[in-house]
């Protein structure tokens, strides 16, 4: 059994080609040759069995800036036998770990830089952040590490060494502190998660007993912060610019590569299966919109946007049919939301995110179109909490903006019901007086929990709706 | 015997500085070093419990008084032994006292079993026994590797509490039985040591009624440790005494203390759905394991799961949830004693250790003087006195002599009592003593860690050898999908001589009794090499580790089987 303490093993510490001294050479010129020259030496990922062709870090031995002597324990790495503890050949400082503890690695790729000197530790650790960051995400760690360590380009060493904690500072940045000078209480999976989904749990506000971060607060914030990445992708983009060349610099899609979800991505796909096990039923409806148009143009310098409207209609609907605002959890029984909170849907970058209009029905329509102006603009600012928008009780989803006219929307688990608004378009119609006009009409087509809400609710509801948008005083009140 | 969940106590209060933790944390270290010290390693082959027929002049009084043989012993006296406590270390002394024939009493002021029974090793098996169950069902990937499909388990609070209630008081029935069935006299009461040879006992505020013994062995146990400015309501500042109740599951509890019983209710509380909060005083956690098996440890029982941990810091005062408020836990740094941090947590349980209950056992009636409320005994658990003597006819076993705080070693601490009282010298090899601790996947160890092995070797020059497996190698472990493990062997290649063997793996507390026996029987590692082990099974881990050693020399001469035909 492969039960030994040390392993001598000159392949991990191969030196890698120092930054400086390399020349036109291809890839395969990480040779003894540039040794004296060599200042970075890169750590790799030993094979400590023939059938090892991956190992996980279990710890690192030594913390990065530590100074090493040639024969120390650096990392201790569990193969498909055993753990062993990997020794370093080089004198010199661990610059940068690129591989985590706990993460996994192919054999053979990087898992750390050596520095010669302590001058190269910034040095270092740019290439390190460099090469890391395409595969910053921590669960990416499943897939191998690429065993090609990553060529850096002589641009990198003028460029300053971004801090490797530089996207975790963007999202930061944009969330102000809870409360300044108050300590922080997390329940210890919060902290976990948290370190894991590289969430600033300053940033975060508890849900839990006395005000605590407890783990679905942090899922919450790295969903928000994942959906709203993209958005302001501005600033570490301009870092993977300036210091991975090889790194594509646009975010364009390489076909026929696999991409692991995001953490919005997972989240996302959670609750679309997990919608399958709601039994589900559509009923659409036709809505003139000619009068809800006029009064738009009406109050729309008033800073009123027609999803507020849509929303107010709705909700008032919703006050004389509650079954359609109610939600079945267990199976067994449901509830009558006290609230009629409207969710809409809103499409950013890399995801969607549904923030909540609370109290539509009533809140007055000029509060609620400035509600929605900032809710829209804290998503895209990554910056909204999880009240704002994890407890609608109806969703409305719109595509009537691409001129789709009608579709259909899956149910959100937890919620009775969902509106999928179509657009508005003139359509030539017969009147019941035995006139050919036209009207703008938009159809609708609401998806309900059958287990709750039947057919009949559902075109009660739609009639009502109907009949609040076809005459939209009661809007303004 | 279950093991216990005894643990010394972390530390006095008092004066915690860390020389004195240091010491504490090597308790186990300690005894063992004191038994070690009393012989030197025997030569291959010999035996390691002692059976000499010659009485040790020490023992010179009670070979006067016994010298007419069983059976006439307790002339004289109301009972030739009197046992203070039915715990598992007095109910192990009495069945073997009677097995001896000897006219045996014991007495319990509270209920048979002792802590080992009903509020340690006993319900917590129960209640581990469930959330090994519920980790399992839970761990949708392991399930899945399986084939297995299990859609959301769950549990009733009330039927887990019920389970560990009830097998505690099966056991307990079981023990009282077996007692009354032996003819052992099972006198209720606290009894009190009146003078050599003479008991007192009687319900708190009643006339007590006086007995004489030849013997008296004192097995009285211990209680929860508490160290001062910890408020325990019961509730939600709780002891394991309290926990085991499992009254409520909070969502977040503080686990004060990362020994055995710390580590067995993080893992009852993580897979029930708590998140923990550990608070150790040491700089690591789980400090009286081998290193490396603690390291394991925290990477398997505590890394994965949702505990985080605050190491080299005390409790210094803990004040239960009250007025909407959380419970409060203000940690010092262990060394400065500086304020470090405040926690807010739901509950807290204070797995310091163990303190010795020997209050009112009237031990100054006789001039011994207890070591921070332990009894002093000698290497043959006869008590020693205040001026250093030995007080005839008097020994005490169990956690109240704080050797090594485990039910079955009180239980072999009384056998070999016994044995001495009939004649027999006897010295319990506390070397061949195992431990456990039942977490999921569970720890075991027997002998010596690899510190205190390479500590002896280097003052009695010689040399340490280790040998491992892991139990990713193992086919059964491999079919039951638990890969995750490591067994220990540390050894002398001299002479072949077991010093101390560590698991951590599936099943681990089961495994580890090859490895004790083969150290109280004084087998070496290139005898029980040859031992054949059924396959595929979890005991190949240890097969494969013997087979690992390498030893310097042969098989040792004097077989003891002469080969046999079938």
């Amino acid at each position: 059994m492969a039960g030994v303490g040390q392993l001598h093993l000159g392949t991990p510490f191969l030196p890698s080609a120092s930054i400086r001294g390399r020349s036109s050479g291809g890839g395969g010129s990480r040779r003894l040759t540039t040794r004296i020259q060599a200042k970075i030496r890169e750590i790799f990922m030993p094979a400590l069995s023939s059938t090892m062709t991956e190992g996980k870090i279990v710890s690192w031995v030594r913390a990065e800036g530590d100074k090493l002597s040639k024969g120390e324990s650096v990392v201790v790495v569990e193969s498909d036998k055993a753990d062993m503890d990997v020794e370093t050949f080089y004198d010199g400082y661990l610059a940068a770990i690129m591989v985590e503890e706990g993460d996994v690695a192919a054999v053979g790729s990087a898992i750390a830089l050596l520095a010669e000197t302590e001058d190269e530790i910034p040095l270092a650790k740019s290439q390190a952040s460099s090469s890391s960051s395409p595969a910053a995400s921590p669960r990416a760690a499943e897939t191998p590490v690429p065993p090609s360590p990553s060529e850096t380009a002589p641009e990198a060493v003028s460029s300053p060494p971004p801090s490797p904690k530089s996207s975790q500072a963007a999202v930061s940045s944009t969330h102000p502190a809870s409360e300044s000078g108050r300590r922080i209480v997390a329940t210890p999976y919060a902290k976990k998660l948290a370190k894991d989904l590289k969430v600033e749990l300053g940033s975060v506000a508890g849900s839990g007993p006395m005000g605590r971060i407890v783990a679905k607060d942090v899922e919450a914030a790295a969903a928000v912060a994942a959906a709203a990445a993209p958005v302001s992708s501005v600033p570490p983009k301009s870092i993977s610019d300036s210091a991975a060349v090889k790194a594509p610099a646009s975010p364009a899609i390489q076909l026929g590569t696999v991409v692991p979800f995001t953490t919005m991505q997972g989240a996302v796909s959670k609750n679309m299966v997990e919608s399958l096990s709601v039994p589900t039923f559509r009923v659409g409806y036709t809505i003139t919109t000619d009068a809800l148009d006029s009064l738009y143009k009406k109050i729309k310098s008033k800073g009123v946007t027609m999803t507020a409207l849509l929303a107010k209609a709705t909700a008032l609907a919703l006050t004389k049919h509650p079954v359609v605002n109610s939600s079945c959890r267990d199976g067994k029984s449901f509830t009558y939301n006290s609230s009629i909170n409207i969710a809409v849907a809103v499409a950013i970058d890399g995801g969607l995110i549904t923030p909540v209009l609370q109290d539509a029905d009533k809140v007055d329509i000029y509060s609620l179109s400035r509600k929605w102006k900032e809710l829209v603009d804290k998503a895209r600012a990554k910056q909204l909490q999880p009240h704002e928008y994890n407890n609608g009780t109806f969703t409305l989803s719109n595509l009537g903006m691409f001129g789709v006219d009608r579709f259909d929307a899956i149910l959100p688990p937890g919620t009775g019901a969902i509106m999928a608004v179509g657009a508005s378009q003139p359509s030539v119609v017969a009147t019941k007086d035995g006139r050919i006009g036209v009207k703008s009409q938009m159809q609708v087509n609401v998806t309900a929990d059958h287990r709750v809400i039947y057919g009949a609710d559902l075109a009660a509801f739609l009639q009502t709706l109907a009949k609040i948008i076809e005459d939209p005083k009661e809007l303004t009140l | 015997m279950q093991a216990s969940l005894s643990l010394p106590p972390a530390a006095p209060r008092s004066d915690p500085g860390p020389a004195v933790f240091r010491r504490s944390a090597f308790r186990f270290c300690g005894l063992r070093r004191e038994a070690l010290g009393l012989r030197s390693l025997r030569p291959a082959g010999s035996t390691r419990i002692f059976r000499s027929p010659a009485r040790t002049p020490s023992r010179k009084t009670v070979t006067a008084v016994s010298g007419n043989g069983i059976g006439s012993l307790s002339k004289g006296f109301d009972y030739d032994l009197v046992i203070i406590g039915a715990g598992v270390g007095g109910h192990g002394a009495a069945l073997h006292a009677v097995e001896k024939g000897l006219k045996t009493a014991i007495i319990e002021g509270d209920i048979v079993g002792g802590t080992c029974v009903n509020r340690g090793c006993v319900p917590s098996k129960a209640l581990l026994a469930v959330s090994g169950r519920m980790r399992e069902l839970q761990n949708e990937h392991h399930l899945n590797a399986l084939g297995l499909q299990v859609s959301s388990p769950g549990y009733d609070r009330q039927g887990v509490a019920d389970h560990a209630n009830n097998l505690a008081s099966k056991i307990r029935n079981n023990l009282t039985n077996s007692l009354k069935a032996l003819g052992v006299d099972i006198l209720t009461g606290v009894g009190t040591i009146a003078d050599t040879q003479k008991v007192t006992y009687g319900k708190v505020g009643f006339p007590d009624t006086e007995i004489t013994a030849r013997d008296i062995i004192i097995a009285t146990g211990s209680v929860p440790f508490v160290p001062t400015g910890i408020e325990v309501d019961g509730k939600t500042v709780f002891t394991s005494d309290h926990a085991l109740k499992l009254e409520w599951v909070p969502e977040w509890i503080a686990i004060v203390g990362s020994g055995y019983i710390g580590l067995e209710f993080s893992d009852v509380y993580t897979a029930l759905g708590s998140e923990v909060t550990f608070v150790e005083a040491l700089d690591q956690l789980m400090p009286g394991f081998d290193p490396e098996i603690g390291k394991l440890a925290q990477r398997v029982l505590i890394n994965p799961r949702k505990i985080d941990y605050h190491t080299g810091v005390f409790a210094k005062k803990i004040t239960p949830a009250k007025d909407g408020k959380p419970v409060l836990i203000e940690l010092i740094d262990a060394k400065t004693k500086e304020p470090k941090y405040t926690l807010e947590v739901d509950a807290a349980l204070i797995a310091t250790g163990r303190a010795p209950f020997t209050k009112g056992l009237g031990l100054e009636n006789i001039n011994v003087v207890t070591q921070r409320g332990f009894v002093p005994v000698n290497e043959r658990m006869q008590v020693i006195d205040a001026s250093g003597n030995l007080i005839p006819h008097l020994y005490c076993i169990g956690d109240a002599n704080g050797k090594m705080m485990l039910a079955h070693a009180a239980s072999a601490q009384g056998i070999s009592v016994v044995e001495q009282i009939g004649g027999t010298d006897n010295v319990l090899n506390h070397l061949s003593i195992p431990a456990a601790c039942f977490t999921h996947p569970e720890i075991s160890m027997v002998g010596m860690t690899e510190p205190q092995a390479r500590e002896k070797a280097q003052q009695e020059g010689f040399e340490v050898s280790v040998a491992k497996t892991s139990f990713k190698a193992n086919t059964k472990a491999l079919a039951e999908n638990e890969g995750e493990g490591l067994a220990k062997l540390i050894y002398r290649p001299d002479t072949g001589e077991i010093l101390g063997v560590h698991i951590l793996g599936m099943h681990a507390a089961d495994l580890i009794h090859e490895a004790s026996n083969a150290i109280a029987l004084g087998t070496r590692v290139q005898d029980i090499k040859f031992a054949v082990h059924a396959h595929p099974t979890l005991s190949e881990v240890l097969d494969e580790l013997f087979k690992s050693a390498e030893v310097n020399t042969g098989v040792s001469p004097p077989s003891v089987n002469e080969p046999v035909t079938v």
